[in-house]
This record gives C-alpha cells, sequence and structure tokens, in this order.
C-alpha cells in the first residue's frame, strides 16, 4: 500500500511499552523537560498559536481542536482563579492508552500541564483518575513529587510560574469522564454531567474558568512545541493531522498499545502493529474503531478505512479514542453489542430522562435479540428508540449509548433477522462461523 | 448582567426578549407553550426532564429550553436573527420521545392516583403521548419511601424530575430529600426514611408533577373536578398567606397555595395545609349553657338570654378578649357592642404583648415581606420566624442564599435554616448593641436597607414596652428608617391581630388588659375565640365563648355561642405588614353557628344597643368609614409615612430585663384550636416531640 510508518524519530512517547526509566532522569534523557523554559518565555499567546498551528484535535474522543479551546479561556484572570483539569478518568471501553503514558511517561504529562496552565493562566492544575487506576495513581504521584522535588513545579520552580499538580483519584464511574460530571465529582458531588452552556471555560470547576483536557491531548504539547506545529501537522490527512496511540485490542494476534500517524488505514495498523486479525484478514467480521462508544465497521468497510476522524465519521462511526476493537467471525455481534448497552445502562447517572429509560430499554431489547427472541418490527422498533435517545441529552452518554446499536442494526440488521428466523424455526440461533481455536 | 432585549424568531415570528430570558420564557413570550415537568421557576434549572426541547434553527441537536438562555442563541450565518422552532416536527418527535420514555416505566394507575385530573404526565401526555405501548418489558418498581405524615409516597410513578430535591435544599433550607443510586435505579428518596423535618414539607405535594408525592391526609379522598375551589386567606399565623380552600358539600378537604408574589409566592406552611382537618374537628354546632357544673346544650334564644343578662351588668367589670383568628368584621361588631355598653375592658392581644395604640408604624411589618428581598443586613429580636412564620423565613431564607444578606439573632440559637450571627439572648444584649463599636452593629450601621424584626412574643413580658423602645431606638440609630425605607419590622403571629390594633379594640378609659382581667376581679369574660390565655385566671368570672372549636375556652365557658370558622364566613384580615385581605366563604357555618358578627349584632339587640348594621355590607361600610386603612385592600403600606415616624421613642420608657427573649410560638403545629383539632398536624407535632430515633448500635 505504500504507507510511510511512523519513525521511531517521530515518536512523542518513547517509552510507551516502559522498557526504560519512567522517573525523571530517564524522562529528561528522552528530552522531557527539554527547553521548557525557553518555551514558557515564548508567552502564552505564542504557545497557543503553535498549538492552533499544529491543528492538535483532542485526543479524548470528541475530537476538539485544542489549541482552540486553550483560546476560549478569559484572556485576563478575574476575580476568579482560572483551572486546569486533566482528565484520567479513561473509562471507555478498549482504551487503555492513557494508562500507558502514566505508567511510563507521566513527566510528559506534568510538562504538559505546566505549558497549559501557563497558557491559560492558571496556577492550579488537577488531574482526575478513575478509580481503577491504582498502579497509575502511584506512578504519577511519584513523577509529581520528583518534579516537585526537581522545583520543576511548585511554588519558585525553576520555570518561574508558580504551579502545583493535584492528583485526585475518582471512584471509577464512566460518567465522571464527562467532563462537567468530572467537575462535579471533583467538587466532591454526585457525578452527573451539567447544563451547557455555560461552558467550563466561562463557569466550571468551582465556577471558575476552566479547560478540560485529556491526558494524551495535554502530554503531547511539550513535545509539539519544542518540535513545532509544522512537524506534528506533518502527519496524517488535512484535518486530522499528528500522531496518536491506538489501543488495539480483541481477535488480533497481538493486542498492544501503539503511537501511529493519523490517518493511517485501518487494516495496515492492524496488520503492522497487532499481528494481524486472528486467523487471517478475512475472518474479520467487525471492528469498532474507537471505543465502545462509536458505531461497530464490517469488514468491507474495514478493508480500506482511514484511522481518523473523518474518514471514519464518513461511516458515521467515529475515532473516539481511537481503541481498535477487533471482532473475528466468532464473534456474536448481537450479543456483544447487548454487552455494550448493558454497559451504558449500567453507567448511566439517572439525571435525565432519554438516557435513563433509554439505556435499559436498549439493553432488554438486545438481549432478547441476541437469543432470537424477538421480532423483525422489533428492529426498527429499536432503531426508532436509538434515535429517540441520541441528542436529547444532557452529556454525550446518551449519544454513547445509541451508536453502537445504530451501527449494529445498520450493518448488521440481516444477522438479527437470521437469528430471530432461527429461533422462530427452532433451530439454533447463532452459529460461530468459524471455530474458536 | 446587561439585560438587553434581543430579537429572535420564534417559529417564524419575530420577538423581541431579555438578553436573560431563557428560551422557555421567549417562546412564552411569543405566546408558545411548552411542556415541562422538572423546570419550575421559583427553582434552580434542572434540564433533567427534557420535555422542553425547541430546536434551534442550524444547530444539529435540540436543546433543553428551560436551561438555554436568549443569549447564549447563535444567529444565522448572515446575521440574521437567531430562530427557534417549537412546533416541528423535530420538537414533536423529541417531545414524543421523552414521553414514551417516561411512560414506560410509570405504572399508568390514573384510576388509584389522587394526581389524576391535576397531573401533568396526564396532561401532556394527551398532546405527546402515542397511542400504545411498545414497551413489553416488566415495568420498574420502586420501593415507596417513608416522608412522615403529610407526605404519601408512590415512588414508582417518580419521574425524577428531582422538584422535591430541589425545593427541600433550596427553599425550605433542609436538605433531606435527594436522589440516590443512578441511571434506571435513581430513586429520590429521604435516605433516612423519616419526615423532613421543614414547615413547608408539604409544597413538594403540589411541586410533584405526578403522583408520586400526594398528600397523606387527602388521600383517596376526591378528584379535582368534584371540588369547589375558593380562593382565601389563611389565618393560622400573620402572614395571610394566600390560597384555595376546595371543598365538596359542607366538607373543606383541602388547601392549596395561590401565588402571591408580596406574601407567600407559591408556598404555604403545613400547617396553613393541614389547617382543614382541624374544621370537621371538635366543632361547637349549637348553644350550650353551663349547668350544675356540666355544659347543656340550649336553643339560641335561651343561649342570648342568658348572655344579654350577664352583659347588662356593671360594665366596669365585664371583660372582652379576641383571639387570634378573628376577622375585623367580628371584632368591629364586639368592640361596637362593647362601647354600647360602655365596656372599656377589651382587648385583642390574648398574648398581652405590650404593643399598639399609638401610629401604624409601630406595629407593623414595614419592611414588607417582599421588602425582605431588599434588605442588606436583618436583625431577628425575639422571634423564631421558623415557626412564627414560617413563609417568611423562607424569604429571609432566600435573600440569605441569593443576596448575600447578613442576619444576626437576638434570642434563642435556633436552627432557622440560615446561617446567621448570634448577637445575644436578652433584651439587654438588644438595648446595648447601640453602644457597641463592632461586630454587627457595624453590619447594621454599614447596611442601607437594614431591617429589625421584632417578634411580638418579646413584648409579652412586664418589660414589653421598654423593649419596644429599645428596638424602636436601634432602629432609628442604625438608620433603618428613612424616607423611602421602613426596615422597623414588627413579626405577629396573630391573623387577627393588626386589625385589631388598627380599629382599636384596645382598653378604653379606665379599662383593663388581657393582663388586667386576668387578674381577676372580672364579672364577666367573653372570649372571642381566645383559647390561648391562662383559663384558671379568669377566676369567678363567668365565661362567653363565642367561638368555632372546643378548646380550652369552650372548656372553661359558661356559656357557648358557636360561631363560624374562617372558612366558613366572610371576611376581613390585616396581615403583619399591614396588607389587608379578603377571606371569601367556602362552606357555611357547622349546625346552628352562625356567623361571628351576626351573633354579636344578634346579642345588642336583646340588649336593646341594636348595631347600626343589618348584614355584612353594612358593617364593612361602616368599618371602612371608622377605621379607612382596612379599606385598602391588598396594600401594604411599608415605607409609608416612614418619614414622620419617630422610631425611637415608641413603646415606653424604662429598664429591660435580662431574661432570654423567646419565641411566641413553642408548638408550630399547635398555636390556635383549628390547629389542635387536625389529626395531620398532632402527628408531625408528635413527631417534632419525639426524641431523634437513633439506630441500636
Amino acid at each position: 500500500m505504500g504507507t510511510q510508518l511512523l519513525q521511531d524519530k517521530d515518536r512523542i512517547f518513547t517509552n510507551l511499552f516502559g522498557h526504560h526509566d519512567p522517573g525523571l532522569d530517564g524522562a529528561k534523557q528522552r528530552g522531557c523537560w527539554n527547553g521548557t523554559n525557553e518555551i514558557l518565555q515564548q508567552g502564552r499567546d505564542w504557545i497557543i498559536d503553535q498549538m492552533k498551528a499544529s491543528g492538535l484535535r483532542g485526543r479524548g474522543g470528541a475530537g476538539f481542536p485544542t489549541g482552540l479551546k486553550w483560546s476560549f479561556m478569559p484572556k485576563e484572570v478575574g476575580a476568579r482563579p482560572h483551572y486546569l483539569v486533566v482528565n484520567a478518568d479513561e473509562s471507555e471501553p478498549g482504551t487503555c492508552k492513557d494508562r500507558e503514558i502514566m505508567r511510563h511517561d507521566p513527566h510528559l504529562l506534568i510538562e504538559g500541564c505546566l505549558i497549559a496552565s501557563f497558557a491559560m493562566q492558571a496556577h492550579a492544575c488537577y488531574i482526575y483518575l478513575r478509580g481503577e487506576y491504582v498502579t497509575e495513581r502511584l506512578a504519577l504521584e511519584k513523577a509529581v513529587k520528583e518534579a516537585y522535588e526537581a522545583k520543576l513545579i511548585g511554588d519558585d520552580n525553576v520555570h518561574g510560574w508558580d504551579f502545583h499538580v493535584y492528583v485526585h483519584h475518582g471512584a471509577g464511574a464512566y460518567i465522571c469522564g464527562e467532563e462537567t460530571a468530572l467537575l462535579e465529582s471533583l467538587e466532591g458531588k454526585k457525578g452527573q454531567p451539567r447544563l451547557k452552556p455555560p461552558f467550563p471555560a466561562n463557569a466550571g470547576l468551582y465556577g471558575c474558568p476552566t479547560t478540560v483536557n485529556n491526558v494524551e491531548s495535554i502530554a503531547v504539547a511539550g513535545t509539539i512545541l519544542r518540535r513545532g506545529a509544522q512537524w506534528f501537522s506533518s502527519f496524517g490527512r488535512e484535518r486530522n493531522v499528528g500522531t496518536k496511540i491506538f489501543s488495539i485490542s480483541g481477535h488480533v494476534n497481538k493486542p498492544c498499545n501503539i503511537e501511529e500517524a493519523m490517518s493511517i488505514p485501518m487494516k495496515t495498523l492492524i496488520e503492522t502493529h497487532a499481528g494481524g486479525v486472528r486467523g487471517g484478514w478475512d475472518n474479520l467480521k467487525a471492528v469498532i474503531p474507537g471505543g465502545s462508544s462509536v458505531s461497530l465497521l464490517p469488514k468491507d468497510i474495514c478493508d480500506d478505512v482511514l484511522m481518523d476522524f473523518d474518514a471514519l465519521q464518513a461511516h458515521k462511526s467515529g475515532l473516539g479514542t481511537a481503541a481498535v476493537i477487533v471482532m473475528d467471525k466468532s464473534t456474536d455481534v448481537v450479543k456483544a453489542i447487548a454487552r455494550i448497552s448493558y454497559f451504558y445502562r449500567h453507567e448511566s447517572c439517572g439525571q435525565c430522562t432519554p438516557c435513563r429509560e433509554g439505556t435499559g430499554w436498549m439493553w432488554r431489547v438486545l438481549t432478547r435479540m441476541a437469543a432470537g427472541e424477538s421480532t423483525i418490527e422489533e428492529i426498527d422498533m429499536l432503531l426508532d428508540v436509538a434515535g429517540q435517545v441520541e441528542g436529547h441529552t444532557i452529556c454525550a452518554l446518551g449519544d454513547a449509548a445509541a451508536w453502537p446499536v445504530q451501527g449494529l442494526i445498520r450493518h448488521f440488521r440481516g444477522e438479527i433477522e437470521e437469528r430471530i428466523n432461527n429461533y422462530r424455526a427452532g433451530k439454533p440461533v447463532f452459529v460461530s462461523q468459524v471455530a474458536a481455536e | 448582567m446587561s439585560d438587553d432585549l434581543r430579537k429572535i424568531i420564534v417559529d417564524g415570528e419575530e420577538v423581541e426578549v431579555p438578553n436573560s430570558f431563557t428560551l422557555l420564557q421567549a417562546a412564552e413570550a411569543a405566546g408558545r407553550e411548552i411542556p415541562r415537568f422538572c423546570y419550575h421557576e421559583r427553582l434552580s434549572v434542572a434540564g433533567n426532564c427534557r420535555m422542553c426541547l425547541v430546536e434551534l434553527v442550524g444547530a444539529p441537536k435540540p436543546a433543553a429550553s428551560c436551561a438555554m438562555q436568549v443569549r447564549d442563541m447563535r444567529g444565522g450565518p448572515n446575521g440574521e436573527p437567531p430562530a427557534m422552532n417549537t412546533l416541528s416536527p423535530m420538537v414533536k418527535k423529541a417531545r414524543e420521545g421523552v414521553m414514551e420514555f417516561l411512560l414506560i416505566n410509570h405504572p399508568l394507575d390514573c384510576p388509584i392516583c389522587d394526581q389524576g385530573g391535576e397531573c401533568d404526565l396526564q396532561d401532556q401526555s394527551v398532546t405527546y403521548g402515542r397511542t400504545g405501548s411498545r414497551f413489553p418489558e416488566n415495568k420498574r418498581a420502586v420501593e415507596d419511601k417513608e416522608m412522615g405524615p403529610i407526605v404519601k409516597t408512590e415512588m414508582t410513578r417518580c419521574i425524577q424530575c428531582t422538584r422535591c430535591v430541589r425545593f427541600i435544599t433550596e427553599v425550605a433550607g433542609v436538605p433531606e430529600i435527594g436522589m440516590i443510586g443512578r441511571g434506571e435505579d435513581a430513586e429520590i428518596t429521604t435516605y433516612l426514611e423519616q419526615a423532613v423535618t421543614s414547615e413547608l414539607s408539604g409544597n413538594v405535594i403540589d411541586l410533584c408533577p405526578v403522583g408520586a408525592l400526594t398528600s397523606k391526609p387527602y388521600a383517596f379522598n376526591a378528584r379535582p373536578w368534584e371540588l369547589k375551589k375558593t380562593e382565601t386567606i389563611d389565618v393560622m399565623d400573620a402572614v395571610g398567606s394566600n390560597i384555595r380552600v376546595d371543598n365538596r358539600g359542607p366538607a373543606v378537604l383541602r388547601i392549596l397555595p395561590r401565588v402571591h408574589e408580596g406574601v407567600n409566592e407559591e408556598w404555604i406552611s403545613d400547617k396553613t395545609r393541614y389547617a382543614w382537618e382541624g374544621l370537621s374537628k371538635q366543632r361547637l354546632d349549637k348553644p350550650y349553657v353551663r349547668e350544675n357544673g356540666k355544659l347543656r346544650a340550649a336553643s339560641w334564644g335561651e343561649a342570648l338570654g342568658v348572655a344579654a343578662e350577664k352583659l347588662s351588668g356593671d360594665a366596669s367589670k365585664i371583660g372582652m378578649i379576641a383571639g387570634d383568628l378573628c376577622s375585623a368584621e367580628e371584632m368591629k361588631a364586639a368592640k361596637d357592642l362593647a362601647d354600647a355598653l360602655g365596656v372599656t375592658s377589651i382587648d385583642c392581644r390574648q398574648d398581652g404583648a405590650k404593643i399598639g395604640g399609638g401610629a401604624r408604624q409601630e406595629y407593623l411589618f414595614n419592611g414588607t415581606i417582599a421588602g425582605i428581598e431588599e434588605a442588606d443586613a436583618i436583625l431577628i429580636v425575639g422571634a423564631n420566624p421558623r415557626t412564627e412564620a414560617a413563609i417568611i423565613n423562607a424569604r429571609i431564607r432566600k435573600t440569605w442564599l441569593h443576596n448575600d444578606t447578613q442576619v444576626g439573632v437576638i434570642g434563642e440559637p435556633v436552627d432557622l435554616t440560615y446561617d446567621y450571627e448570634h448577637v445575644g439572648t436578652s433584651a439587654k444584649d438588644l438595648a446595648g448593641l447601640k453602644k457597641k463599636r463592632s461586630g454587627f452593629i457595624k453590619i447594621l450601621k454599614d447596611a442601607k436597607r437594614p431591617m429589625i424584626i421584632l417578634g411580638a412574643g418579646a413584648l409579652t413580658g412586664e418589660d414589653g414596652g421598654a423593649i419596644l423602645r429599645a428596638a424602636g431606638d436601634l432602629a432609628a440609630s442604625v438608620g433603618a428608617v428613612s424616607e423611602d425605607w421602613n426596615g422597623f419590622s414588627v413579626l405577629h403571629t396573630a391573623a387577627s391581630r393588626v386589625a385589631g390594633l388598627d380599629l382599636g379594640f384596645l382598653p378604653g378609659e379606665g379599662g383593663q388588659d388581657t393582663t388586667g382581667m386576668l387578674s381577676g376581679g372580672m364579672d364577666t369574660v367573653v372570649l372571642l375565640g381566645a383559647d390561648e390565655i391562662d383559663m384558671a385566671k379568669l377566676d369567678g368570672a363567668f365565661v362567653i365563648y363565642v367561638g368555632s372549636h372546643g378548646d380550652a375556652g369552650a372548656h372553661r365557658a359558661d356559656l357557648i355561642l358557636p360561631g363560624a370558622a374562617w372558612t366558613e364566613q366572610d371576611g376581613i384580615f390585616a396581615n403583619t405588614e399591614g396588607r389587608v385581605q379578603l377571606a371569601f366563604r367556602s362552606v357555611f357555618p357547622k349546625g346552628e353557628a352562625k356567623e361571628n358578627w351576626a351573633i354579636f349584632r344578634a346579642l345588642s339587640d336583646r340588649l336593646n344597643k341594636t348595631l347600626p348594621y343589618n348584614n355584612l355590607v353594612e358593617l364593612r361600610q361602616k368599618l371602612f368609614a371608622d377605621t379607612p386603612v382596612l379599606g385598602g385592600i391588598d396594600h401594604a403600606p411599608g415605607a409609608e409615612g416612614a418619614a414622620e415616624f419617630d422610631a425611637k421613642s415608641i413603646g415606653t420608657d424604662g429598664e429591660v430585663g435580662d431574661t432570654p427573649l423567646g419565641s411566641a410560638v413553642s408548638n408550630f403545629y399547635f398555636t390556635n384550636p383549628i390547629a389542635r383539632a387536625s389529626e395531620a398536624l398532632a402527628a408531625c407535632a408528635a413527631l417534632n416531640d419525639a426524641p431523634a430515633a437513633v439506630a441500636a448500635e
């Protein structure tokens, strides 16, 4: 195919696999904390302009341009302090990229926090970790301690910008990964999304101007500014530039996290880095390209689709967190999506009606469908219900619950119908097309 | 915040609305009706029911109109004004979707639900509901929660709108209702399964848009369309809450609030709400004469004869005490009769408060209830507004919450649902406050609109007059009385009090006040619904009780003339602000009972001192002629005449005592004979008195 793979010299996360020292010395050897002072001396406008020029889109799933987000913060600090909040509540099923950053390259994150906070005139940064990330918290806390001791952060640090990092451990609710629910949780309240507007840049943590960024978006900032926006935007397609960590899991021979250039063909990504689909590419049934909340794609689309925001959106799916979940032909996709539906039913906060009631309804119908105990008409009804949830909720969890269901019906309606017919005919409802190894 | 007008397009129609409006308000301004469940204009915006979705032209998703402001709308790409559609197919579909979701787990048990007929869910499902259900699964059932003697729960009906949670947290100030669990398993609960410790808890019944929270005493009693509705005034306290009395035939079945921005907004206290239960119990329905120590039923003719005989005795040994629930008309009739008989020992202050007789500003809540929101510093003296006027307490909490108002208290350090500085406990602290230089006095002096709330209960002691003087003096010295602001505010607890003081139901030349009449030496005492006095002190007097309920007064009485309760006659009441309001008859008096003014009119005939009015209209004409202020319906004078008001010389000169100032109300639920006859309120009182239950360890 002639695709140029990302070369080692262009990797941002050079210790993604944890082969080297994650500590401060190791990080410095890999270039972290190098020239941070010079970056800061360029001024906050330069930093934000560079971030905009780099074309970095948020790595948490929604893909909002990071530099633009930073520029939404008030230009002057008024009566209310500014805050940076880093969303490390990585709970999207299939996603484990931030985990590796915090374990093996925590200093990139801390450096990014400093730069981002400086650019937004924040003196405090909160890193909200998901409850299950205990090892990661310990690793991160260790790195924070090292940075304090080395006077890289803290009061009167070598960078001349008083800055504190607080690592906050959540309790493991998926919804707390939604930025406003995260803020509520951070404030000590029940993690329920807030109404927007006002957006966090206007009234966020404790009602103060706040920017919430994903771990990866912040961790790449230092390297982007060191190597230049041009360098970063030289990877991938227009509007979909840069490098990105992909988490590949499921029916592949070697599940892995890998940093690659954006817009890499999905097939290349899976075959080159994950050792290919179990049983060969032709044994592929479907791929969920961006974490459980995006629509799955059948093999014929996967054959040539590019891994970036726009290409996947064109197929009514999305890059999401770039968590590639591969399913081979032994997979019962209906059951798989039913399980995902269960997840959303379980994680819905219960605040607003469509999500509270709709997620449970979809799960129940899908569970019956997976067993064939349904009717053909119910497929359209399910699609209608998913449409009633999508776009009608306070936060995006409703959408996230609806998309996998919509994707299933879009691409595998025939399989559902067959199953229903089999059940009615007294035949086994699902027979794995390829025996599991 | 700028409140500039902005031009927007609602369903193709151009309207100009303030920037601060929500889309819902803007749509209403354009004459559109937006369905809603969670939104309530007096509570914070939750935006969780999603029923009020509207289409923003150009936006991919519909927006919750209750939560978004006009200022946040985006115009078209070529500078067109922002547009929203409230009637488009997209909106209809979105709302139908929400309605379907709300109904899938709703039991649809309308035939046995008390909310039926006045249920938002029922009403809106007519427009947005499907004809049939597409949900074949089992419905969710939720365990009912114990919420005390007032609120009946049927939590399976709950749609998690959180209005009750927001009311209890924000308005009532006791965060005892909340939502636990998440997703489908989210439940509204009182956490500990107990009654909410608020005097306003009944309002959650009105707020609940479905039948999850209904009224326990009213359960299965009636359907709303069977009831006759009478818009009237409450008399349980001196607030004068605007209420609606619903009756079916002779029975009052429930009391609901009406909106009055100046008085009760749209809340009422639990006592107001459940007084109706007392209207059917302990009633005096025929005249009684005491014979050989026992009360015997008598005819009106006989009873009036006995009364006339007793009242034609030595006028200096005859007294009259008016109670807390009297209308102005009946006090007027009683006073006119007393005047005709030469009786000067009359008093409308059965608590013995040393107030009244002077200018009207001396005894009014001059700051006004709505004015509380303008005050920037409030000193509460000798009052517990939470029990004496729960609605006023909610106002104080509101301004404390939203306007950063500072509150200080001299008296008992009770829980008022807001933070305050405890400035002192006794009248000595009040009198000494003026001389202090720092602390709360500074806050009062620095305030633009300071308010001194003086509880009438603080004035009942020997030093009552001196305390009144001290409070007025403080008000004057901190600048609480100026041309356009009069922060000197007396908080009364009796609905009848202000009108009584207005028409001069006070001791005349050589007459005794309540304390004097209770010191013995009276031959005949007429108790006009006065039950809160120490009956033992009436000594050997012949007691004529005119009233509606068999309570302390009737128990002591030698002659009972059965009267009407306030729901059974038209009447004029002036609330603590001096706002004159009309109460209307909902049902007829019980049995042989008569309207109270008519009893005095009949008595006057027997005594050959016929009062110059044959009906209520004529009585009112005389009342307004003699006491013009009572003719100004629904007008609170507020700062009128503040410039001429010499606050520092009201009351009497003298030394104030150092006993701690208490509240006039020791038991919120039992302040008058009607409330005491109510089972629901008795149950509330019992809960209140019971020691807090502590789980065994």
